[in-house]
């Protein structure tokens, strides 16, 4: 596999806390093809964003602990060094982060904040690094980039600093690009703008896209594969189509009965998902989505594997026990997919 | 930014005239007595108290009083009447140098002891080191420091002597002995400054160390030494600096008063607590204004250096 990109086996990380051990993610394994965009969803807490922060080691802290493998070319990035993973961060594998507002320095111009990053990988000058920065901000759409690169942060839009963040997280050229909820903290039509300028930017540069969300709507956009995260697991992955046409697991039957359609009638109210995820510090045994499950039965007291079940073509892993015949039937509630309520 | 500059410069000089009303208020317009007996000082007779109130037209109304006195605080003819007639101005500008080298030396020494200290404590929080260094901090604020500075010249200066008993060489004459009689007042008066910013310094270190873009700047791949200072120091300082700025002026306008007394450096400080001891008041008039101009003046450096470190505060 000379086009897989990173590799991630069994990662499993967790916290240590005052209500004991929490694991935040348990065991995540995937792998990340060239050029394609990978979107994890999953409800708050899934562990999604602490496996994205975990690739870039920025989840490292004195009470975190980590096992499993994410190879990166020849570096595992979970027990790469600290000086390894800087030379990572930025230059190869980028990050775009959730809250524009928060996620640049206050008190620096964004130019500063962008050519500090090329510096901090490249051997180029001041004016160079400066050049390329006002190029970058032309590239990602702020207007007038040339007088705008002394601006600082509060002086620009959601949307436009969120373009900044996309610059930052280019101007190296990344191979891969993490976004964790790039455009949660923005309104409906930045967020059209900021998935197409993802778009645009992996067609050019080929880079390989992990996009972190809660919003299947984002993923139906711009994703090639998924893979839905519950409690700390991945419970379904596929590509985009299976997930989306043909799902395995009652979790994703009940995600995705719980969105709004514009090409449907309009339910009298949203169905939602009954229950609320497991404390990550308590979770139930064997299968984690057991307890809000109405198809569950005896088998589910194990854990089921991420893998094929015979439900899906091939790549297309689960983690539930009912029969893959049972689960086409299962998961029709009036007529579309979706999670009848718990029995 | 120079606009905003110049608005804070002029809006100091109004901060300024209400300070010399009330000065001129508090000292000869509030009842107690006749002003020219107070301002006469202990040993004059009537001539000179009749003289004086002519002088500083103690006779006419009270915005005369305030030109005149005004007059002679600027001009530098107040004259400290129970000394035999000492011009006030000369003496102050004869401590300025002293009070001068005490509070920048100090100033210099308590930021760098505390910036050190702040981030030190920060990076270790929680550990060992971390504990022993908040009791040595919380212990050099609960230090007096008439106290300390005693103790510092009875022990090192007196008893030891490591260090001259007290004094003051001008820098021009002899930098390396101007050191020398400098470096225990400027720890004595350090102590207190040093305990209060490191402790300041750390809890705000802390606090910007998980903000966001923290965490972005270690994922740009920047070394954990740029991260620190360009991001996690720079911000974190932001009220450090103007706390410095308002405890400088507040040492430069009083606070210097023990330490100068206690190591007898005959600056601004130790003139103004003589002329206080022996109720000469004309000092005590010029010194309490001129110590107020400083704060002042300081304050609006304070904003002025505010703004260039944080450009949101450039707007408003």
């Amino acid at each position: 596999m000379s086009d897989c990109l990173l590799d991630v086996r069994g990662l499993e990380v967790g916290f240590a806390t005052e209500e004991g051990t929490v694991k935040a993610v348990d065991g995540v394994t995937f792998q990340l093809q060239r050029g394609e965009v990978l979107a994890v969803v999953g409800e708050s807490g899934s562990g999604k964003s602490v496996t994205a922060l975990t690739l870039l080691g920025l989840s490292r802290s004195p009470n975190a602990y980590f096992s499993g493998s994410a190879w990166y070319g020849d570096v595992d990035l979970v027990s790469a060094s600290d000086e390894q993973l800087r030379r990572i961060r930025g230059a190869e594998i980028a990050m775009i982060f959730q809250d524009p507002l928060t996620s640049l320095n206050p008190v620096m111009k964004i130019g500063a904040q962008i050519a500090e990053q090329i510096q901090a990988h490249e051997e180029v000058t001041k004016t160079a690094a400066r050049e390329r920065s006002i190029e970058l901000l032309e590239r990602v759409g702020i207007p007038r980039a040339r007088e705008r690169i002394d601006s600082y942060p509060f002086e620009f839009s959601g949307g436009m600093r969120q373009r900044v963040m996309i610059a930052l997280a280019l101007s190296c050229d990344p191979s891969i690009l993490i976004a964790d909820e790039p455009t949660t903290a923005l309104d409906v039509t930045i967020q059209a703008q900021i998935l197409d300028r993802i778009r645009d930017l992996r067609e050019q540069t080929n880079a390989a896209v992990i996009l972190v969300t809660h919003d299947l709507g984002v993923v139906a956009e711009i994703a090639d594969r998924v893979a839905v995260m519950y409690a700390g697991r991945i419970v379904e992955q596929g590509t985009l189509d299976e997930i989306f046409y043909d799902p395995q697991h009652p979790y994703t039957w009940g995600l995705l009965g719980s969105i709004t359609r514009v090409d449907r009638d309009r339910p009298g109210r949203l169905p939602a998902i009954a229950g609320l995820p497991p404390s990550l510090a308590d979770r139930p045994d064997g299968c984690h989505f057991r307890p809000r499950c109405p198809h569950e039965f005896d088998a589910c007291t194990r854990i089921p594997d991420l893998e094929q079940r015979g439900g899906g073509n091939e790549g297309h892993l689960d983690r539930c026990w009912l029969e893959p015949g049972a689960k086409t039937e299962l998961r029709e509630v009036d007529g579309q997919i979706g999670l009848t309520g718990k029995a | 930014m120079l606009r905003f500059a110049l608005r804070r410069l002029v809006s100091m000089i109004f901060v300024l005239f209400a300070i010399s009303v009330l000065t001129f208020v508090i000292f000869t317009v509030i009842p107690g007595g006749d002003p020219a007996v107070r301002l006469a000082g202990r040993n004059a007779d009537n001539a000179q108290i009749a003289s004086i109130r002519k002088d500083f037209g103690f006779d006419k109304p009270a915005y005369v009083q305030y030109g005149r006195l005004m007059e002679k605080v600027f001009t530098g003819e107040l004259e400290s009447y129970s000394t035999g007639r000492l011009n006030v101005f000369d003496e102050i500008v004869k401590g300025i140098p002293r009070t001068l080298s005490l509070a920048i030396g100090a100033a210099i020494m308590w930021m760098l002891f505390a910036v050190a200290l702040g981030l030190f404590t920060a990076m270790r929080a929680g550990r060992a080191s971390d504990r022993v260094l908040t009791v040595l901090a919380l212990v050099g604020v609960s230090m007096p420091v008439f106290w300390v500075g005693a103790l510092m010249n009875y022990y090192l200066g007196f008893r030891a002597g490591l260090f001259p008993n007290g004094g003051y060489v001008p820098l021009t004459e002899d930098p390396i002995q101007w050191l020398y009689h400098l470096i225990l007042p400027w720890t004595a008066l350090s102590l207190l400054f040093i305990g209060v910013y490191s402790r300041i310094l750390r809890s705000n270190i802390l606090d910007t160390i998980n903000d966001d873009y923290v965490r972005t700047a270690r994922a740009k791949g920047l070394s954990e030494r740029r991260v620190l200072v360009k991001h996690v120091l720079r911000n974190s300082m932001i009220p450090i600096v103007t706390l410095w700025g308002l405890d400088f002026g507040a040492v430069l306008g009083g606070g210097a008063i023990l330490t100068e007394t206690v190591f007898d450096l005959q600056g601004v400080g130790q003139f103004a607590a003589e002329s206080i001891e022996s109720l000469d008041q004309p000092p005590v008039i010029a010194i309490t204004i001129f110590g107020a101009f400083f704060i002042v003046l300081l304050n609006a450096i304070v904003d002025i250096v505010y703004a260039a470190l944080d450009p949101r505060i450039r707007l408003t």
